[in-house]
Parts: structure tokens; sequence; C-alpha cells
């Protein structure tokens, strides 16, 4: 690949989690974020678990400097970037070209879904306050001008593999010479509309979910935002900071197996995991870490890990699914999943994949269970998959 | 950035402008300030059984995708990209109603399996089991120009040679009532051809799809070239932005025979097109295009759309010129410009 990408920040706020270093804690004492749902006003509260952000959106704007009637999910989003921005030092350099790539799914859902109580029983009700920013694209531009960046501003909206794509969009905007630095990953709020849409699909797990487990039965709703900031290599030498690693390698294919589901045969993740390591220009066995998407659905972690066996073919690294802490975050996950893949890879750390017990028979491999320290990981690879057989992966590599 | 070439083209819009029909030859006349797609029979695009799930703006997306294709004589593409601001509305629409009214009980799936933004260009790629690149931006009215940009970048990094890249979105009832309580749209009966004749408030909605074959190679059978693109958000001084533009890729505006002008009519925000077409663009023939499709976030797909047709046909219905270079230049609210520069190649 021509010249390479580093990552200079880090930024995260997840169930486990208000900034990187609270994630980090949690992921390394195993601790989960699913609980009864407490926020989200909805008749499953007790019925089905969800890993929330534990803030109010009061608790939420007062942090963030966003009036209080703000979209929960650019509350999550602004939190994040600002820590990544923080973290990378490039405010700090004069003159940089700076861009926002963020992903999301629901953009303003959580305060239109409110709106539309009143306006179904009356079509000049509701406030307007709470659908003036109701597309994907506000949510985005909100935190933009937050972070004051304008340099070149986006919105990537492709279901659950959204953020990894922002990530590498990101990275190919640098290497085109069109930015120096840019923030980049997904934010989602947790809202009654994916609730209700991931319940009709009979795929929520009504117990903290068991991604890989032979006795999974679905994926838990998590919610928050995970950013990176990417920097070009003349910015990286610039920065008094040792960096986080590099973005070696991506790639987006798309399953084209169903609307909703993947493949049995996991063409599409295979697709994905191949391309990001031929961009890398590694083989699988240099991969010391896979970060899975392993959502806890049965067809999700059959089809992922039939594509991991056929890539792998016998030597599987240690591999866990972090969703078991966070739940699945959907349009942030790629992001906060990446965030997680470079504290990885920084600290020489595998995480476990909680509440794991009994091996999937169609696998020859079985997840992480234990946190493992003291690694030699050189490259992490992280899965982000979704509806529309929309299938992203990235590597991340030592700087 | 290098040059683009337009293999091909296809709008589902407002006007008569999908399948074999003359060039924007009568303009349909609207007496609402809302402009409906004029959907054609799906069935060469879409086999009935799936089309009856699927809501209009995967059904515009899909069809001129393939029609798009068609023309090009292309199977598969080497990336499938979309820009739409709006998404499948009028499942989401659909599904929260549902889940309102039932109070989030025994709701069917279908609404949610479909509301995604990503809906269009994944169904797309489920019909052509096209396994490539696939990707959907959905930024406000950059939702389009992204997705040229990624287009570009793909094809710089030798990574595509022929990409399908359009842009969708739809104006549903629950929509246009919203839009309208902000005063987005002109009030009372409004036909589409008095919109730059009214000084009055508010524009008109649209909708409808736009895809097109683009190409990093020339070929005998390109419609037009897309030279260059350029977005500014918030710009502070537009018409130094576009002699920049112009500069940077070697054009003057002598050269330009035909500016596509972005006015919406609305008269506030109407003001700074105004003031570039009786100033910098005084020399220009210069036409509109949001009359004929409405006001929406990615509307510049179809200034792209009719372009290119302007460019491959070298005339424009009403204009004696021949046409072989177009700027197009349009904004929304006077925050979101855009620039495209459109040549025969």
């Amino acid at each position: 690949m021509s010249s390479p990408v580093y990552v200079a920040g880090l930024g995260a706020i997840s169930a486990i989690g208000n900034n990187v270093a609270e994630n980090l804690a949690a992921l390394k004492s195993g601790k989960a974020g699913m609980a009864d749902i407490t926020y989200l006003k909805t008749k499953y509260a007790h019925e089905i678990p969800a890993a929330e952000v534990k803030f109010s959106n009061e608790q939420l704007a007062a942090i963030t400097g966003f009036p209080a009637h703000m979209s929960r999910t650019a509350l999550l989003s602004s939190i994040a970037a600002k820590e990544a921005l923080d973290d990378s030092g490039v405010k700090n350099i004069e003159g940089l070209r700076i861009g926002f790539i963020s992903a999301n799914t629901v953009g303003g859902m959580d305060k239109s879904e409110h709106f539309y109580e009143d306006f179904l029983k009356d079509d000049q009700s509701g406030d307007l306050l709470d659908v003036i920013n109701h597309g994907c694209g506000n949510i985005t531009e909100l935190v933009a001008d937050k972070l004051g960046i304008n340099s070149y501003v986006t919105t990537i909206s492709t279901a659950c593999s959204s953020s990894a794509n922002a990530i590498f969009f990101g990275a190919r905007l640098i290497r085109a010479g069109i930015l120096d630095a840019v923030v980049a990953g997904g934010t989602d709020a947790f809202t009654k509309f994916t609730l209700n849409g991931f319940n009709t699909l009979m795929i929520l797990d009504r117990e903290f979910c068991k991604p890989f487990d032979e006795e999974r039965q679905g994926l838990n709703l998590g919610e928050g935002a995970g950013y990176v900031v990417l920097v070009a290599d003349k910015v990286a030498q610039q920065l008094d900071k040792e960096l986080y690693g590099k973005l070696s390698g991506y790639d987006n294919s798309n399953d084209a197996y169903h609307q909703t589901a993947t493949s049995p045969e996991g063409d599409g993740p295979y697709m994905a995991m191949q391309g990001a390591l031929k961009r890398a220009g590694l083989q699988p066995s240099d991969i010391g870490y896979i970060n899975l998407h392993g959502t806890g659905t049965p067809n999700n972690d059959q089809s992922e890990g039939t594509a991991v066996m056929r890539l792998f073919d016998g030597n599987y690294p240690p591999m866990s699914s972090t969703k078991s802490f966070t739940g699945h975050t959907l349009g942030a996950s790629g992001g906060i999943e990446a965030v997680f893949s470079l504290l990885a890879l920084k600290h020489g750390l595998v995480f476990p994949n909680l509440r794991f017990e009994t091996q999937m028979k169609e696998l020859p491999f079985s997840p992480q269970t234990e946190l493992l320290t003291d690694q030699p990981i050189n490259h992490v690879l992280s899965n982000s998959f979704g509806f529309g057989g929309n299938c992203s992966s990235l590597i991340f590599s030592k700087a | 950035m290098m040059k683009l070439y337009i293999r091909s083209a296809s709008a589902i819009s407002p006007q008569q402008t999908f399948g074999d029909v003359p060039f924007l030859a009568e303009t349909v006349i609207y007496n609402t300030p809302r402009l409906a797609a004029i959907e054609p029979d799906y069935k060469p695009f879409l086999d009935p059984k799936l089309s009856r799930r699927m809501s209009r703006v995967i059904k515009m997306g899909v069809a001129t995708a393939k029609d798009c294709l068609q023309q090009a004589d292309l199977v598969l593409p080497d990336a499938i990209i979309t820009g739409t601001a709006y998404g499948c509305v009028e499942d989401t629409n659909v599904f929260l109603t549902r889940i309102i009214e039932q109070e989030e009980e025994m709701l069917p799936p279908t609404a949610f399996i479909q509301s995604t933004h990503n809906t269009v260009a994944a169904q797309i790629a489920l019909m052509l089991q096209c396994h490539a690149y696939n990707n959907t931006f959905v930024h406000k009215s950059f939702s389009f120009e992204s997705a040229l940009m990624d287009t570009a970048m793909l094809f710089a990094e030798n990574e595509a040679s022929t990409i399908l890249v359009g842009g969708i979105d739809e104006i549903t009832d629950a929509n246009y009532v919203i839009f309208s309580r902000f005063d987005t749209y002109k009030k009372g009966n409004f036909t589409n051809t008095d919109l730059y004749s009214v000084n009055s408030p508010g524009t008109i909605a649209g909708e409808g799809a736009a895809f097109f074959v683009l190409a990093n190679e020339a070929s005998a059978n390109d419609m037009a070239c897309l030279d260059a693109f350029q977005t500014f958000y918030k710009p502070v001084d537009m018409e130094q932005d576009i002699l920049n533009f112009l500069f940077a890729n070697a054009v003057t505006l002598e050269e330009i025979d035909l500016i596509i002008s972005g006015k919406n009519g609305d008269a506030i925000t109407d003001v700074p097109l105004d003031l570039l077409e009786k100033g910098l663009f005084k020399n220009n023939q210069i036409a509109h295009y949001k009359h004929l499709c409405g006001e929406y976030p990615t509307s510049s797909s179809f200034a792209l759309w009719m372009a290119a047709n302007a460019v491959k046909n070298g005339a424009l219905p009403g204009l004696d010129a021949s046409i072989k270079k177009v700027l197009i230049c349009t904004h929304y609210q006077n925050k979101y410009w855009s620039l495209m520069l459109v040549s025969a190649c």
C-alpha cells in the first residue's frame, strides 16, 4: 500500500465507560455493560436487556455543552470525537486540513420517535425541535461544527459496517492528499426504532448475549460512539507523542446474499478479511488478534465463523467479540471496536469473549475466554458486517 | 483529480426522463408545490414479486441503476455507490407509525428491514450478485457529491475502472407536512414553471433517482466527461471560489457554453445565485433545473443527468447554442454549494 496512515488519537463512549480509559479498564476486568433498560422508555424495559451509556441526555448535554433537546446520537458522538481529537494533538499544529467522517444509522431517531407520538394524533402538533436534526448528516454536521472541523465532512451509512467504512474512507482522503488529518468513526443511540426492529427479526437475546456459543440466542443492543484520529506521515512526525498504530489494510465487499442475513459460507465476510490482508500485504498467520463482528445471532456467528475457518485454515489467532461487553452498537460498532483493536495492539492484550461456554459444532475453534496480557501482537483484524450484505474489515498494525 | 467518463445516465424524475423519450422536450406542469416522480412500468427491471414489497425510492433507484448498466452494456460494475440524504423514508415512517399505534406489539419486520439507508445500494448488489465495493453516503445536500468523491478516489487508487453511482431521495406525505411546517415550500397552489418569476419565500418539493456508469478511461460511447467537481460548505466568497475552481481546471467562463444554475425559487436564498447570474455569469447562457425536478438534497444528480444529456445532444431544448461545456453551479440555503464541470469528451 502507498503512504502509511497513522492513528494518533482515540475516543470512545459505550455502556462500559465514558472514555477510552474507562472502556479499557472494563475490558481488562471483564465487566459487561448490559443491564435492564433504564433510559429508553419502552414496554420491553424489564424483558430485554440492553447496553446503554450510563448517562441521561441532560447529563450528556451538560458534558458536551449542547442543549438537552439534542439527539442522543449527536451527544454521544460529540463526547467521543472530542476525546479523540484532544488526544491526538492535531489541533496544536497550525494550518492542518482536518476532516470529520462520521457514520450512523439512526440519525436523530431518538427525538423523531418522540415527535411522531404527537404528530400521528395531529399532523400540526409535535415539537419541531425534535425533528429538525433527524437526518444522519445533521448529526455529523452538528458535531463537526462543534469541533471546528470543516475541511471535509461527510456521513456514511451502511448499517452495522458504517463506521468501519468511515474510518477507511478517511484514510483514503489522507492518501489522496485531500486531508492531513481526519477524525473518523461513528455513533448510534439506542432507540425504540432499532429495539423494535431487531425484536421483529427475533434476534434479540432475552439474557446477556453469548457470541460464538453453541447456545447463543441473539444479540443485545448497545449504544455509543467511537473515533480514531488518522494522520498523514508528515503530521505523525510533527506530533510529539506515541502513535497507537497504523491502518494497514481495509476492504469493503458485499455478500450479495440477502437483505438481512449473511450467507452460510460467509462469502462476504471472507472477501472482506481476505481483501484487507491483501491490501496490507499480510498473511493470515500475521494476525495476532481478531476482534470479531460476533453479534451473538445464530446467523452471524455461523457465517463469520465459517469465513474465519476458510481463511485461517487451521491456524487460528486468539479472537473475541467485545460485543459481549458493549452490546451491538450498530453504526458505532466499527468505531468502538477500532478503538479496542488499537488498545489491544498498543498494550499487547486479547480481550475476553464473555459468557462463552459451549463450543459451536460447526467450528474447529473457540473464542478467547480469559484476558491475555503481554501478547506479541503486531496486527489486529477488526470485522464489521451489516444489513444489505455490507461487509468490511480493517487491519491495524504497529506503527 | 482525474476526469470521470460518463458512459451512461438514467433518471426517474417528475419529468418524462426515463426510457426512450426525447430529452426534456416538454415540461410537465405541476400546480402544487410538490413534484412527484413519474414512475415507469418496472416490469422490465424488477421481478413483480420483489417490487410489490419495495417502496418507491428502492424501485426508482434499482430501475435507474439497471437501465444505466444496460445502456453502458455493463454486467458488473467494480463498485456501487449511492448518495441519499433521507434514505428509505416511507419504510421508516411505516415502521415508526406501527411502533406507536401498535404500542410495540406484533410488528411485521419488512418495513424495518428496508428502512436502512443502504437498502438501494444493497438491493442493486443483490440483484446483480455483485460482491464489489458498496457504499452509501447520507450527508444532507452533499450526499451525491460525497459518492462522486468516493468514485474519483477509487479510480485514482486503481481499485476500479467502472463504477455505478447514483443519487436518490423520495418525498413522502408525512415529510411533506413536516417540511411545510418549517416553511420550506411555497404556500397554496403554485405552478412549477413560475418558480423563478414569483418573488416569494419557499421552494417546491421534489424527488427522484439518477444513476450513472462512470469510467476511468475513455470509450467510444461516452456521453460526456465530468472534468471536475467540488463542494463548499458555508463559503465566504463563492464568486472567488468559482474563479479558483475554473482556474484550477484551466477553463475560462468564455469557454462555458451553458451554466446550469440551481435556483429553487426561494426569494431569500436565491439572492446569491441571482447576483452571480447577473454578474459573473452575465455573458453566459443560463438554464435552471429545480422547476423540473423540485428541490431535494440529491437533486444535483438530476443536474448532472441534464448536463450529460445536453453535452451528448450538443443542445438543450429552448437554447440555440451548441453545447460542449457546462458548469453546474448549485446550492441549498446558501450553505451547501456544489460545482461540477461537464464537457464533451
